[in-house]
């Protein structure tokens, strides 16, 4: 889709009246800037300070301690703890370090006390500068409620809503409303504290449980009703506003692609906005900035309904996740500009003539399992790395080696491609994405690539709804196999799933390997035997699939069969190494790199990486031998991930159905059961609350009934036979 | 160093049929081999895996290092006998935790894993390549005992397996035995004589008397987990030193135990990255005439098989039947003895007997590879001294102390055998090509001798002398001859190390040289190189 140039900021003018509290003009420059943030917003802040001469101080906790930004700033400074409140929200200690390290200025980032009016306070108090808008204008808009009546009176379009405290009436205020309605935390972002009711009958349970989150995740439990439009598109107006009083917008981002609430692409400009609706939008934006006196980077959120009708939603205070899609289309770079305000600068006229040049789309990769219900996944990303090529950018918090913890926000990277039309950002986005080399850690990226490759998605209609419509499972499995048709060289090859070639390349780097590492024999053909009986064998697990590959090289050539089926009539190894084999098959050639990560232990598995053109797959190499010590004993509950248990819901000898919950942990934000896998006895139970426990470790054991006999029979055996034997000795 | 340039011409006539002569010949190999793989067939390899039981060749594939390569011995063991071929025994060297180790293991398909006297042949030459060469033996021990109908052939000889056990423990070479099964009687001492032992739950039965002989001998009643099961033997008798749960469990621990040795090999590394021969391998099967009689270069085998093809050839213009000189093979330095037109000469023997002294000077293997129709006869060549000469170059092969590699390419007759390193002179490792022949003298030249000397001695006692009879023997005899010199038949006895794939013959050699190398690769001291 080819956008005409935008008409520039239809609002762009003379200063309003400046409200009090707003950054005065002709401050000092900025020598020394401190990110209160951390990941990928972290260094991309710190990228532009150092591009303008700025110093930079990181904060970081201690699960960050290794992490790239810190290792970008010129100074760091350390925040003891891991969760949030012990760290990044801590205002207190984030001043301190400002002060030990001579910082005068703060960037706040997006999250943690970036929408914080008290912090900002503090800032000025201190005599930081704080790169955002003034106190009050976060506060204005910080609280939804106190936004959406102040850009009522302004004449900003706005939905129905209530305010809830403990003298509601819900019913009646549900009513009022209308429903669907939606349950929004008055302080709150990012889906968090919010919850769709649709039946009168669950409100109450809906305002409890979005209250408790809220209360947690934002120290304040206020919660709203407001309207909710079904399947609205979800459309935000990047603003600027500087000291000077100019307001104006830097078009529109379409951020409708969402799951839990939550963006996952984004995109400039909008598929569903014409010019005239483009002017509308923009009109209304900066109307709303003006109201309250904006000074900064902020955006106005609306949602825009199947009529084109739209109604403002909520003015985030701050920088987005997404405006690199905004900058990419208009080549500004939107920190810089923030900085610059800080510094007291008038908004330069590259961005008051800014125009739309191209499409951009931005897709966050989250390290997350999509088929299992957007479970957050951690690990150690062995491997990070993206293909460079004109128009991408990744904007990522994390490299190779780095840990994905429990701790925070799963994001690990920000991919923006940029394309002439949004066809060809689509397609630049969607290859830079299927040749990344992302291993360790479970991400969205096939329902990232699924999305991108989506006939609906490029005909542009997107929608939040659209995840509904489409299953994510089903995307992301689509993912994989539409690479695979897309080659269709050869109808068997094509029908072939790209796993078992990777199954295979991963067996033949893995021959390389130990050929490689031999400690004898190393120049002797690989697997030779003049009296051949079986080739040799590895076998491979993705997920609940088994690949067995079995495989006999001679010279170049190799009979290779997975689970039984030869891949082909001739399959060439025109070089196998560690890690690159290039494999023809039947005449196609194919390039794949492999990487093996040892498992931890002497099991003697180990993890293998295999990306190639037709998709990347991540496998698990099963070892030979099982050491029957360490073998988890049936029943065995283990916990699927690093978090903490916040409930044990059982005890050793209660009597359990099949998913009864037995313990609640929580990680990343989100409470998961672990629920008894068959009716039976809790024979052992280790977990206790508010002990933090890692993957796989073990949490209770549940025997099956007659299990449950059995052992306790045999306890009894070995009791006696325990006794006999004291006996004799007396 | 030179490099050597083949005339082998691929594309001609000669070149084809003697490919084809070879590949009929290795067709006839595989299908023997194909016999031992089969074991008692498919009726008791069936039987044995319904009992959730590996066979022999699937224990070893599991033991060894994944993708490391696997030399079988003996593979033809018991060949043109009433028994199987392969002798119900797999024995080979394969790379163990890294380790380079003689694996001897039982074919229970065959009449329970039963040892008869070419299974013991097999077994003790695979216990003496263990010794000489300084490798650990990791027995996977499942049989029956002793094939009693031959227990005459077989009780007296059988104590040196368990002997040649301890002593190579002695010798600080590691002994293992994983116990899969049946162990009885004499069999017993084989976990008894093992540095290691481990048993696999409710398979391994390790006693020296069953039930029912316990039943005759004494009146107790008793049943074969208590006699010897592994969890008595692991818990009371202390027999074994590691329960396994299962026959993977056993391979896995076995595996472990060799990672904890503490191996050192003795012998110097070999060259990193080796280049492999500037010609195919493959074209060594139209290199040799299906007619013995019919000589050819082994410079073209060489070329085949050496690092990058690279010769630097010793005495080039003396004694021509033989060419020696010196290469590389897998990284390993090597001197090579190679028949080029069957008769050894004077010079020829001279010649050996130098080129063997000054690789012994330079501590370095020496690999014969043989086509040899022996030494030369007749009056000229005794006057000249043919005894002394040859005997020199017998004397320096057995003296000699560097590791021997010997193939027989094509024939190996007479003396030659001796003078080239043959079996009796303890080359480390001895095998030959699907064609050739191993006799004191050709079938034909054999048959006419004892013609002769019949004709000669009807002639001494004034008896008339049958034409027919004698043209009858002397047909029987050639084909006798000729069988009992067949390789087959030869290997068959365990007179080598098995018959190989011609193109297999630097591989073969590598792990050779290789399991040479984890012993001290030292030559004789004491006198200087004679110039003979």
């Amino acid at each position: 889709m080819t956008v005409p140039a935008n008409t520039g900021p239809a609002s762009a003018g003379p200063a309003s009246t400046a409200p009090a509290g707003r950054a005065p003009a002709g401050r000092a420059p900025i020598r020394k800037l401190l990110i209160a943030n951390r990941g990928e917003i972290a260094a991309r802040v710190m990228r532009t300070a150092h591009r303008l001469g700025i110093s930079t101080v990181a904060v970081f906790s201690d699960p960050d301690s290794a992490a790239p930004f810190v290792a970008l700033a010129d100074e760091s400074v350390r925040l003891p703890g891991s969760s949030p409140a012990q760290t990044y929200l801590r205002a207190d200690r984030i001043l301190a370090a400002a002060a030990a390290t001579g910082a005068d200025a703060i960037h706040p980032g997006y999250g943690f006390l970036s929408e914080n009016a008290g912090f900002a306070r503090d800032c000025a108090e201190a005599g930081i500068v704080f790169v955002g808008p003034g106190p009050e204008a976060i506060a204005a808009m910080g609280s939804k409620l106190e936004a959406k009546a102040l850009m009522e009176a302004a004449g900003v379009p706005v939905l129905p809503g209530a305010i809830i405290d403990d003298d509601s009436d819900l019913g009646a205020d549900g009513a009022r409303v209308g429903f669907p309605l939606l349950v929004k935390a008055s302080y709150g972002g990012g889906g968090r504290g919010m919850r769709l009711v649709r039946d009168p009958g669950d409100l109450a349970a809906a305002a409890a449980a979005a209250s408790r989150e809220a209360a947690s995740a934002f120290g304040d439990g206020t919660v709203f009703l407001e309207r909710f439009v079904t399947d609205p598109r979800h459309v935000e107006v990047q603003i600027f506003g500087d000291s000077r009083g100019t307001v104006l917008h830097l078009f529109e981002r379409e951020c409708s692609i969402q799951r839990r609430y939550q963006k996952i692409i984004e995109e400039s400009p909008s598929p569903a906005v014409d010019d005239a609706l483009r002017a509308a939008l923009g009109e209304a934006a900066v109307a709303a900035g003006k109201v309250i006196g904006y000074v900064g980077a902020g955006t106005v959120e609306f949602v825009l309904d199947a009529s084109g009708s739209f109604y403002f939603l909520e003015v985030n205070t701050r920088l987005q996740v997404e405006h690199p899609v905004t900058e990419m289309v208009t080549g500004l770079d939107l920190v810089e500009l923030q900085l610059r305000i800080a510094e007291g600068e008038p908004l330069p006229p590259e961005v008051i003539d800014a125009r739309i040049s191209g499409h951009a789309i931005e897709a966050r990769l989250y390290a997350e399992d999509v088929p299992a219900g957007f479970l957050p996944a951690t690990g150690t990303l062995h491997r990070f790395d993206f293909p460079s090529g004109p128009g991408v950018r990744v904007d990522a918090g994390y490299c190779g080696g780095s840990v994905v913890g429990p701790h925070y926000d799963a994001m690990l990277a920000k991919v923006i491609a940029h394309g002439r039309t949004r066809t060809e950002a689509a397609r630049r986005l969607a290859r830079a994405l299927a040749r990344a080399r992302v291993h360790g850690v479970t991400t969205n990226r096939s329902l990232l690539l699924g999305i991108l490759r989506e006939p609906e998605f490029l005909a542009g209609r997107t929608d939040t709804g659209y995840l509904t419509r489409h299953d994510p499972a089903a995307l992301s499995g689509a993912a994989g196999t539409a690479a695979g048709t897309a080659v269709g060289a050869a109808a068997a090859t094509a029908a072939m799933p790209a796993t078992v070639r990777h199954a295979a390349a991963a067996a033949l780097a893995g021959q390389a390997g130990n050929r490689r590492s031999a400690g004898v024999l190393r120049s002797l053909p690989s697997g030779w035997r003049n009296v051949p009986s079986a080739p040799s064998r590895v076998s491979y697990a993705l997920g609940d699939e088994k690949y067995e590959v079995t495989y006999r090289l001679r010279g170049a050539e190799v009979d290779l069969s997975v689970n039984g089926e030869p891949i082909g009539a001739q399959v060439v190894v025109r070089a196998a190494s560690p890690d690159t084999v290039d494999l023809e098959v039947d005449g196609l050639r194919r390039v794949y790199s492999v990487a093996r990560v040892a498992a931890a232990g002497s099991t003697g598995g180990a993890d293998v990486y295999v990306d190639g053109p037709d998709g990347s797959t991540s496998l698990t190499e099963l070892p030979r031998f099982a050491d029957p010590s360490t073998a988890a004993h049936s029943g065995s509950l283990l916990a699927p991930m690093p978090g903490v248990v916040i409930r044990v819901l059982a005890e050793a000898g209660l009597a359990v159905k099949a998913g009864q919950p037995l313990i609640v942990l929580e990680a990343m934000k989100m409470e998961h059961a672990v629920a008894a896998p068959s009716d039976g006895i809790v024979t052992e139970l280790r977990a206790t609350e508010g002990e933090q426990v890692d993957a796989g470790q073990l949490l209770a054991v549940v025997a099956a009934a007659d299990e449950a006999a059995d052992e306790a029979a045999d306890e009894a055996a070995a009791e006696a036979a325990a006794e006999a034997t004291a006996t004799a000795q007396n | 160093m030179p490099t050597l340039t083949s005339s082998l011409d691929t594309t001609g006539e000669t070149y084809r049929a003697n490919r084809a002569a070879q590949l009929a010949l290795l067709d006839q190999l595989r299908e023997q081999l194909e016999l031992a793989i089969a074991g008692g067939g498919p009726r008791y390899q069936q039987r044995h895996a319904e009992r959730g039981k590996l066979l022999a060749r699937e224990r070893i594939e599991l033991l060894v290092d994944p993708d490391s390569p696997f030399l079988e011995l003996s593979t033809l063991a018991a060949y043109g006998t009433q028994f199987t071929v392969g002798a119900s025994l797999v024995t080979g060297i394969g790379v163990v935790s890294g380790v380079e180790s003689v694996i001897i293991a039982h074919d229970p398909t065959v009449r329970g894993g039963a040892i008869n006297p070419y299974s013991l042949r097999k077994s003790l030459r695979a216990t003496e390549i263990a010794r000489s060469n300084r490798l650990p033996v990791i027995n996977l021990v499942e049989s029956g005992g002793a094939d009693l109908p031959t227990q005459a052939d077989l009780f007296v000889p059988a104590g040196r397996s368990f002997h040649d056990l301890t002593e190579l423990s002695a010798m600080g070479i590691p002994t293992i035995a994983l116990v899969f099964g049946n162990s009885t009687a004499g069999g017993a001492y084989v976990p008894g004589m093992c540095d290691y032992s481990v048993m696999v739950d409710r398979r391994a039965k390790v006693f020296l008397g069953g039930p029912p002989l316990v039943k005759m001998a004494t009146g107790e009643e008793s049943d074969d987990e208590t006699l010897g099961g592994a969890e008595m033997h692991s818990r009371v008798s202390g027999l074994s030193d590691y329960f396994a749960v299962d026959e993977l469990d056993a391979i896995r621990i076995g595996r472990d135990i060799m990672s904890r040795i503490n191996w050192r090999k003795h012998g110097p590394r070999p060259s990193a990255s080796p280049a492999e021969p500037r010609y195919d391998p493959d074209e060594i099967l139209g290199i040799v005439s299906a007619d013995v009689k019919v000589p050819f270069d082994p410079r073209d085998v060489l070329a085949r098989t050496v690092d990058s093809s690279e010769f630097d050839e010793y005495k080039p213009l003396y004694g021509t039947s033989l060419v020696t000189g010196w290469a590389r093979l897998h990284g390993y330095p090597v001197g090579i003895l190679a028949n080029h037109r069957g008769v050894l000469f004077s010079d020829e023997a001279k010649k050996a007997a130098e080129f063997i002294l000054l690789a012994n000077q330079t501590d370095t293997p020496l690999i014969f590879l043989q086509n040899t129709t022996g030494y030369m006869v007749g009056a000229s060549y005794e006057q000249g001294g043919i005894i002394k000469d040859g005997a020199k170059m017998i004397n320096a092969v057995t003296n000699s102390t560097v590791p021997h590699l010997t193939i027989n390419m094509a024939s190996s007759f007479g003396a030659g055998n001796y003078g080239m390193s043959g079996r009796s002179y303890d080359p480390r490792f001895i095998f030959a090509w699907p064609g050739a022949k191993l006799a004191v003298m050709g079938a034909a030249q054999l048959a006419g001798v004892l013609s002769i000397v019949d004709r000669a001695s009807a002639a001494a006692r004034g008896r008339p002398f049958d034409e027919e009879v004698d043209r009858m023997r002397t047909t029987a005899v050639e084909a006798q001859i000729d069988a009992e010199s067949h390789a087959f038949a030869v290997t068959g006895r365990v007179y080598d190390d098995g018959v190989i794939d011609p193109r297999d013959t630097r591989t073969v050699l590598g792990i050779a040289l290789s399991a040479a190398h984890s012993n001290t690769v030292a030559g004789r001291r004491g006198y200087g190189v004679f110039r003979m």
